[in-house]
């Protein structure tokens, strides 16, 4: 009788343990299956075209069968770039502030609002980009408003949390002994700062950037809302663009056949960027590990 | 001469981080309180508790909250079980290996990758290959996808903050490795688990375009889990892209502030209780 349940136990062991680890492939297994279904669907065209042709063309017309997405990866480059020049150096100051010079009262207040920033959904901050920024470019800077500028401005909010929060743990984890002896030789706050503690903490610094960057290549809706969706290269920052992402959201409902492909095929071309974005950082990390 | 130009140096400085920071708050108040300000006023029992009418001129959002809801609870059934299991074998089983990292490389992958991938994925896989059609069921598999890194960094996070003492206690009173963990380990991690299961709540909330290429825009109520539904994200989106209604979308943009507030809220009192009790 003992032994039985004994061996019952056993048993149940080894089918959790089974279960458990069938769970653990889970993240491989989906990663897995969506390489294989978006290659499935997008390569072919990509084949047909040549990769030259599909990534460096300059003429986006689905109707005739032309499918260069040059117009849309430089509109992805430039509103991601727009996005970093002014979120960057904002997140850093504020990372920097929140970990070296705020009262904890203000790191109190600081806290849930950027976990606010972060939970606000992508929708809500495209139409406050349509109701409010839109107007605001089109009636003191010129042009039709739905620009690279306004989809900047959005993208900048949106990954303000990534930056901050990343940027502040890294800086948080620079021991206090680095800051200590530094003061202790006389340095001003600012000068640890600059000298000993951002150096120390550099690569999570890099690692906030290169997410933050990740964040706005991926961003479709709040950028689709506020860019105009124009696919021609833009002349200067107050023309409307059309970004990767926004070209998928917006024609998927529609598309038919070869047209849906290149579709999935500029899909193929997002993937593999945010994957080279995403290796840098694990890269990055083993070889800290490794330091 | 240098003493105080590092003096003016260092006022300087603190100057211009403390307008960072004044600047960042600014941005979110300034998006917080105009879409509040302006959407408020428009939300009542009324709006809250009627189907939108006229294609969302007029009327409420009920069927799109009932959607969201749907499709919230559906992600959840699909990816907590998996994603709590993924966190428990990598936190408790796993040793250092090349099985680990390959489990590890799929979940951080997962997590840098754009929604709109998810979307595509989910449209051929689901919609088309498994014959869903735009429903609840395909939406629902493909936030599961996307919702499972944020489950498992926060369950792996929350099991591995478990002090060792408390299996060893438990082992040497005789417990099986999966007694231990299911008596043990698991209940002192869940609040962990459950700030974790927050913030996948308020991801699908807020998911727009992986939702509208997979669970597509009926505006009608969803029954059935093969039925499309519209949620309340895609909802703002085509009333602001389409021009429906500018003050019907101020006001749902308002009910979604409000939720992430809300859900913020609960996940940090969750983990203050949780720091507060050990």
């Amino acid at each position: 009788m003992r032994r039985a349940s004994r061996e019952w136990q056993r048993l149940g062991e080894r089918c959790m343990e089974r279960l458990l680890f069938a769970g653990s492939l889970s993240g491989i297994v989906t990663l897995g299956a969506m390489v294989v279904f978006t290659f499935a669907a997008g390569l072919p065209v990509i084949l047909r075209t040549g990769l030259g042709r599909f990534l460096l063309g300059q003429h986006w017309r689905p109707l005739e069968g032309e499918f260069g997405i040059a117009a849309m990866v430089v509109g992805s480059v430039f509103v991601t770039l727009g996005a970093l020049a002014a979120a960057v150096p904002l997140g850093l100051g504020t990372a920097i502030l929140l970990s070296e010079f705020a009262p904890p009262w203000v790191r109190r207040i600081a806290r849930p609002a950027v976990e606010l920033l972060a939970g606000i959904p992508s929708v809500v901050y495209g139409f406050y980009g349509l109701v409010v920024i839109v107007p605001l470019i089109r009636q003191h800077l010129g042009g039709v408003g739905f620009s690279i500028l306004a989809g900047s401005v959005i993208l900048a909010v949106m990954i303000l949390p990534t930056l901050i929060t990343i940027a502040l743990d890294s800086l948080r984890q620079v021991p206090d002994s680095y800051r200590q002896g530094s003061l202790a030789l006389g340095a001003t706050r600012w000068q640890t700062v600059r000298r000993v503690v951002l150096p120390a903490a550099r690569s999570g610094v890099v690692a906030a950037v290169v997410l933050g960057a990740g964040r706005a290549v991926g961003e479709t809706m709040a950028v689709l809302m506020v860019t105009g969706n124009v696919a021609v290269l833009p002349e200067s920052i107050l023309s409307p663009v059309r970004t990767l992402t926004g070209n998928i959201a917006l024609e998927m409902g529609y598309a038919a056949g070869e047209h849906q492909q290149a579709l999935f095929a500029s899909g193929i071309v997002l993937f593999i960027l945010t994957m080279i974005l995403n290796g840098l950082i694990q890269l990055r990390r083993v070889g800290r590990v490794a330091r | 001469m240098r003493v105080r130009w590092a003096r003016l140096e260092e006022g300087l400085a603190r100057a211009v981080l403390w307008g960072c920071l004044l600047v960042v708050l600014g941005a979110l108040a300034a998006i917080v309180g105009h879409v509040l300000v302006q959407g408020l006023p428009g939300i009542d029992v009324d709006f809250l508790t009627t189907a939108p009418r006229a294609s969302g001129r007029e009327g409420g959002i009920l069927t799109t909250i009932v959607a969201t809801l749907y499709l919230v609870a559906g992600a959840l059934a699909i990816a907590g079980p998996v994603g709590i299991a993924c966190a428990i074998y990598l936190a408790e089983y796993l040793r250092e290996g090349s099985l680990e990292r390959i489990a590890r490389f799929g979940v951080q992958t997962l997590a840098g990758v754009p929604s709109i991938i998810f979307g595509l994925f989910g449209f051929t896989a689901f919609v088309l290959w498994l014959g869903l059609g735009w429903s609840i069921l395909s939406g629902s598999l493909t936030l599961a996808a996307m919702i499972l890194p944020t489950l498992v960094k926060a369950a792996e996070e929350a099991i591995r903050a478990v002090p060792d003492s408390y299996r060893q206690g438990s082992l040497a009173l005789g417990a099986t490795k999966g007694q231990t963990i299911l008596r043990v380990v698991l209940p002192v991690a869940m609040p962990g688990i459950l700030s974790g299961v927050i913030l996948s709540i308020g991801r699908v909330i807020g998911e727009t375009a992986a939702v509208l290429l997979t669970a597509g825009s009926a505006l009608g109520f969803a029954v059935s889990p093969l039925d499309s539904g519209r949620t309340m994200a895609v909802h703002l989106y085509l009333l602001a892209m389409e021009g429906i209604s500018v003050p019907k979308a101020y006001s749902t943009s308002a009910v979604l502030i409000l939720l992430v507030v809300g859900l913020n809220a609960l996940a940090t009192r969750i983990t203050s209780r949780f720091t507060v009790r050990r």
